[in-house]
This record gives structure tokens, C-alpha cells and sequence, in this order.
């Protein structure tokens, strides 16, 4: 019993991960109908410039805060450059440029850091630490549910939040009222690419940094989200925490650790089979 | 171009191909060996995403099956290397099929995640404890370099194993082209266009999508499994770490700087994934990857038909006469 606990506990810490990577996904698909395959990899490199940042001097917080604007830059930067030319494209365009993405960010990390394996510090006491959890793990699962609070305030109260969910939501009208939505849609890219800069930040001590770091996570991340609802930010965190949950007891006690991926996959396949909404996701209907 | 002139270029190239791997070293024979698997390969996943739209980024999966069926064939029941192909073929015919049926319920970019998700937990299912009885692990399997025939030395003709295997996988290539075009050209294949560019219009039109989509799978996973099992006895080697999410990658990167929808498409994106990375390899480890990634995004801003249509269209504008057929003074009305 004391094991399963264990094992719940520690689901919950990396499910929290998941849950902050599914929730950038879901930001963007909410705003463009499409799936970030680099969300990944955006966040690989946000996690390598805090390691810049961290070893060139700055404390661990003030390294953080400065990523998580730095990816916020970059992630509008992207969506202005690389993504808008093909905003109207066909989904094989855009999954191609996706794709692309996710090859140059992959492998300029590799140029620029080397394919060695970094270890990325955690910030958290060993006062915060309980019996069942490390520090680490209960400082992440509290950093996650304090994006997830912020991002929750941000998009309830704020006329800013209020303006990029209308955006994204009817962008025609939202336009005849004076939002400019092809701005809302970069800010939409920034917000996801620095929730994805957290998420990234840490997960890296848990397992290391790399440039290959990201993909298994993306892959769970991925399964979260469409668990949850691809279209639904509460069911995102909720997919999270239970795909980390199940990953890590059917790891420990049903296929073991290495086919631990696989789980993700069969969710993934299953879920678009089964209730391709997910869980609180709209149902879509088209008219033919 | 008239059918003539297709016809003879066709059998110049097919010419200077069989002469190749005897002005070649053997090192590059191996090369050119691999351009063949790799134009077999592409030529599967264009009739998948290229003609029928539907979009895959798992083929590496489709071609780690393929390659574990013929080293563990080889290996374990002590076939012969040729008897491995159409094994490969059949298995990953049914392995595409079936994953094609719940494939039928997902459109474009939802497909798109299952077959990325499909290539990312295939080196850990090779690698899994349960399966290492057959596929050696995280170790792989070693196969040896089949000799060339003994009926060929004793026409008095000699080949080395390269040469030998470059000229089967050149036979197995053309067999297998000829098939594909006899496939897209035909009833088949314009059903599958109808339904890549009008799926309701198709289905009114009296084509059966749920089974050309999931046809479309298994021939398009057959094709690949072959190149895969080619592949496999070219490099003598299988391991899970060969087929990882980046050969899926690499297949994409191949038919969109080659040509989606393009038979041809298929050989120029084969050249460039096998050349490039070598000469990018010189400058840095990652330079391929990165090389890899422009192009994808270049290709789909700038020249959205690939490679296959760039000649198009210069053999169309050279065949009038005119390389810029549009002025300045005849663009004006």
C-alpha cells in the first residue's frame, strides 16, 4: 500500500509537468486549431538558456522569470515569423512546419550546448519535502498549480485574457469589435511557449538536460491534453495529473519501465477512438 | 513530354543505373544501394500522404517492422535473405492495414499525432524485455552480407556482396515502381486523389473511402517494409535506436523537398536524405538536422510541389522555348 501511495504521489509530481505542457498545447490549439509539435522542443531550449543563464552568474529565481520572458519573446517571435505565412495553409503544410521547427530547435541546441547531458539544479528545500515526496517533486507540483492559478486569473479577469479567449473563440467578431486578433494569436504563442519554458525548467532535474530531453514528455503531454479535452484548459491539467498517475502505476506494477512510453500511445490512439472529445472537451460537429 | 520520350528516359536511367556500381567504390555502391531503399521507401509514404493526404509521421515504425522481420528471419530461422522481402512485404501489409482502420476516424492533424506517437514508442518496444527473444534488445541483430548467387559466377560474371545487393535492391526498386505507377495512373489511383482532395464529393461519387484509406496504409506500410527489410540486410545491422521519431522525420523531409503526389519525387527525395546529411555532417554533428529542418519550412513557403515540380515546370518552360515565359511586357494586358 505504502508503495502505491509512493508511486500516486510521485504520478501527481510529473503528472503536474504534463499538465503544464498539455496546457501550452492547448493554448495554441484553442486559439489556431492546430497541435504545437514543437512545443517540445521550445521548451528544451527555454530550459537551455535558464542553464545559460544560471551558470554565466544569475541565482536560480532571477534565471526563471528572465526564461520564462525570454520564451514568452521568442514564442511570439515564432508565431509572427514562421507561423502566420501559413496560417491559411493546408494542415499538411502546417504539420510540416511544425515538424520543421522542432528539427532546427532540436538541433541548434545540440550545435549550440552539445548532445552531453546536463544535470539542471532544483531550487527547492529539503524543508518542503514530505515522507512520500521529494522536495523537488512537491516544489514542482506547487510551481504548476501556481501557473495554473496565475494562467486561470489571467483569462477569467483580465480584459487582456478576456480579448485573446473572444479571439481565439470568433475571431471575425472579435475583429468588428476593435481585438486584434493576429496579435492575441502571437501573444497566444508567447503565453504557451513560457508556460512551456516552466514546464521544461522542471522537469530537467528529473531527467537531465539533453536535446533529446522533451520528446517522451511531449508524447504524455499529448495524451493529457486529448484526454482532457484537446479544446478544454481545465481538462488538460486533469488529463495531466492522471496520465502521470497511470504511467507511473502501470510502470511499477503492470509493463514495467521501459514500455512506459507505450501507455502513451495507446491512450493517444484510444481516446481519438473511443471520445475524440476527451473528457471535457466540445464535441465537434461540421455541416457537410 | 510525349510517352515516347518518358519511355527512353526511363531506360537511360535505368541504363546508367546498372552501370553505376562498376565505376563506383564499393563504399559508394553501398551509398546508392541505400538511395534505392530510401526511393522505395518515400515511394510508400507519398502514396499515403502524397496522393491520398493522409498524413504519417510514423513510416520509420512501418520500416523498423519491415527491417526487424528480415534480420530476425535471417537470424533466427536461418532464411535466405531474398525469401525475407516478401515476408516483410506481407507482414507490414497487414500491420499498415490494420493500423489504417482506426486511422479512418482521424483526420489530418489528429492523424498526424497518432502516427507521430506510433514513431516515438517504437524504439522502446523493441527494446522491451518481453520481445528481446527475437529482436536482441537494446543489442539488435547482426546479419551477414549475402554472396552473390553462384549462378552468376558460373556465367562468369563477378560481382562483389555491394554489387550484388545494389543490383537486387535496383530490381526490387523498379518492380516496385512499376507497380506504384500502374496503381496511381490507373482507377485506384484517382480514387485516391478524389479522396485526399474531396472526401464527401468522393464517397458521393460511389468510391469506397473506409476501404481505399485503409488499403492506402497497408500498400503504402508495404512498400515502406520492404525498403526497410532491403535496408536492414544493406546496413547488416538492426537496432531500436536506428528507427527512432527522427527516420520518420527524415521519410517527411524526403517527399516534401521531393515532391508530394510525385513518383519521381520519390528518387530526388531519396538523393537528397541520403547526400545531404554527408555534406552537411562536416560542419557540425547537428548541421544535418538543422539543414533538414530549413528545408522543410523553405520548401512549404517556397516551393510547396518540391523538387519533382520545379522540373516540371522547367521542362515545360524549356519545351516552349521560354525559360521566363513571363515577361514584363507580356504580363501586362
Amino acid at each position: 500500500m505504502e508503495a502505491v501511495l509512493f508511486q500516486v504521489l510521485a504520478g501527481l509530481a510529473t503528472g503536474g509537468i504534463y499538465a503544464s505542457l498539455a496546457l501550452a498545447l492547448v493554448m495554441i490549439y484553442q486559439a489556431t486549431h492546430l497541435v504545437n509539435f514543437a512545443q517540445g522542443e521550445m521548451a528544451m531550449f527555454a530550459t537551455y538558456i535558464a542553464w545559460s543563464l544560471i551558470n554565466a552568474g544569475f541565482g536560480y529565481w532571477p534565471a526563471f522569470f528572465l526564461t520564462v520572458l525570454i520564451a514568452f519573446v521568442l514564442g511570439v517571435l515564432i508565431e509572427r515569423v514562421v507561423i502566420r505565412p501559413v496560417e491559411n495553409a493546408p494542415v499538411l503544410a502546417v504539420v510540416v512546419v511544425f515538424i520543421g521547427l522542432l528539427v532546427i530547435l532540436n538541433s541548434v541546441a545540440g550545435w549550440i550546448f552539445t548532445y552531453t547531458i546536463k544535470s539542471f539544479p532544483s531550487p527547492f528545500p529539503a524543508a518542503i519535502g514530505i515522507r512520500y515526496m521529494s522536495p523537488h517533486q512537491m516544489g514542482a507540483l506547487l510551481v504548476t498549480l501556481v501557473v495554473l492559478a496565475l494562467l486561470y486569473v489571467f483569462f477569467r479577469f483580465t480584459p487582456l485574457g478576456l480579448a485573446m479567449r473572444a479571439a481565439a473563440q470568433n475571431p471575425a467578431s472579435s475583429r468588428l469589435v476593435g481585438i486584434r486578433v493576429g496579435w492575441m494569436l502571437a501573444l497566444g504563442w508567447g503565453l504557451a511557449a513560457a508556460v512551456g519554458a516552466v514546464a521544461g525548467m522542471m522537469v530537467a532535474p528529473i531527467v537531465y538536460l539533453d536535446p533529446n530531453m522533451m520528446a517522451g514528455i511531449l508524447l504524455y503531454a499529448f495524451a493529457a491534453a486529448l484526454l482532457g479535452g484537446i479544446d478544454s484548459p481545465g481538462g488538460a491539467v486533469v488529463g495531466g495529473l492522471v496520465v502521470g498517475v497511470l504511467e507511473n502505476l502501470l510502470g511499477a506494477f503492470v509493463i514495467g519501465n521501459e514500455l512506459k512510453l507505450v501507455v502513451a500511445l495507446v491512450l493517444i490512439v484510444g481516446v481519438l477512438l473511443v471520445r475524440p472529445s476527451g473528457f471535457f472537451g466540445s464535441v465537434q460537429v461540421s455541416r457537410v | 513530354m510525349s510517352r515516347k520520350t518518358v519511355t527512353v528516359t526511363i531506360l537511360l536511367l535505368i541504363a546508367l543505373a546498372c552501370v553505376l556500381p562498376f565505376v563506383l567504390k564499393s563504399y559508394h555502391t553501398f551509398q546508392a544501394t541505400l538511395v534505392l531503399v530510401y526511393a522505395i521507401a518515400l515511394l510508400g509514404l507519398n502514396i499515403l500522404t502524397g496522393y491520398n493526404g493522409q498524413i504519417s509521421l510514423g513510416h520509420g515504425a512501418f520500416y523498423a517492422i519491415g527491417a526487424y522481420c528480415a534480420a530476425i528471419l535471417m537470424d533466427q530461422a536461418g532464411l535466405p535473405y531474398w525469401a525475407t522481402i516478401p515476408i516483410a512485404a506481407a507482414v507490414c501489409l497487414l500491420v499498415g492495414f490494420l493500423f489504417g482502420l482506426p486511422a479512418l476516424r482521424l483526420e489530418g492533424l489528429y492523424l498526424a499525432l497518432a502516427t507521430f506517437a506510433l514513431a516515438v514508442s517504437m524504439p522502446p518496444i523493441l527494446k522491451s524485455h518481453l520481445l528481446e527473444k527475437w529482436t536482441g534488445g537494446v543489442q539488435g541483430i547482426v546479419i551477414v552480407k549475402p554472396d552473390p548467387p553462384a549462378f552468376l559466377g558460373a556465367a562468369g560474371i563477378k560481382l562483389n556482396a555491394d554489387q550484388w545487393l545494389y543490383f537486387f535492391s535496383l530490381a526490387v526498386a523498379i518492380v516496385l515502381f512499376i507497380v506504384g505507377w500502374n496503381l496511381i495512373s490507373g482507377r485506384i489511383g484517382r480514387a485516391l486523389v478524389a479522396i485526399r482532395d474531396h472526401h464527401t464529393a468522393a464517397e458521393a461519387m460511389g468510391i469506397h473511402t473506409a476501404l481505399y484509406k485503409s488499403l492506402a496504409f497497408g500498400v503504402s506500410a508495404m512498400y515502406t517494409g520492404v525498403a526497410g527489410a532491403l535496408g536492414a540486410i544493406a546496413v547488416q545491422f538492426v537496432a531500436p535506436d536506428s528507427f527512432n521519431v527522427f527516420l520518420s522525420i527524415t521519410f517527411l523531409v524526403g517527399i516534401v523537398v521531393g515532391g508530394l503526389a510525385s513518383l519521381p519525387g520519390a528518387l530526388y527525395g531519396a538523393l537528397f536524405i541520403q547526400f545531404v546529411p554527408n555534406i552537411a555532417d562536416e560542419l557540425s554533428k547537428a548541421a544535418p538536422w538543422a539543414v533538414f529542418g530549413v528545408f522543410l519550412i523553405g520548401f512549404v513557403y517556397l516551393m510547396p510541389t518540391g523538387v519533382a515540380g520545379a522540373v516540371r515546370t522547367l521542362r515545360r518552360r524549356l519545351g516552349s522555348g521560354k525559360l521566363f515565359p513571363l515577361s514584363k511586357e507580356e504580363a501586362l494586358p
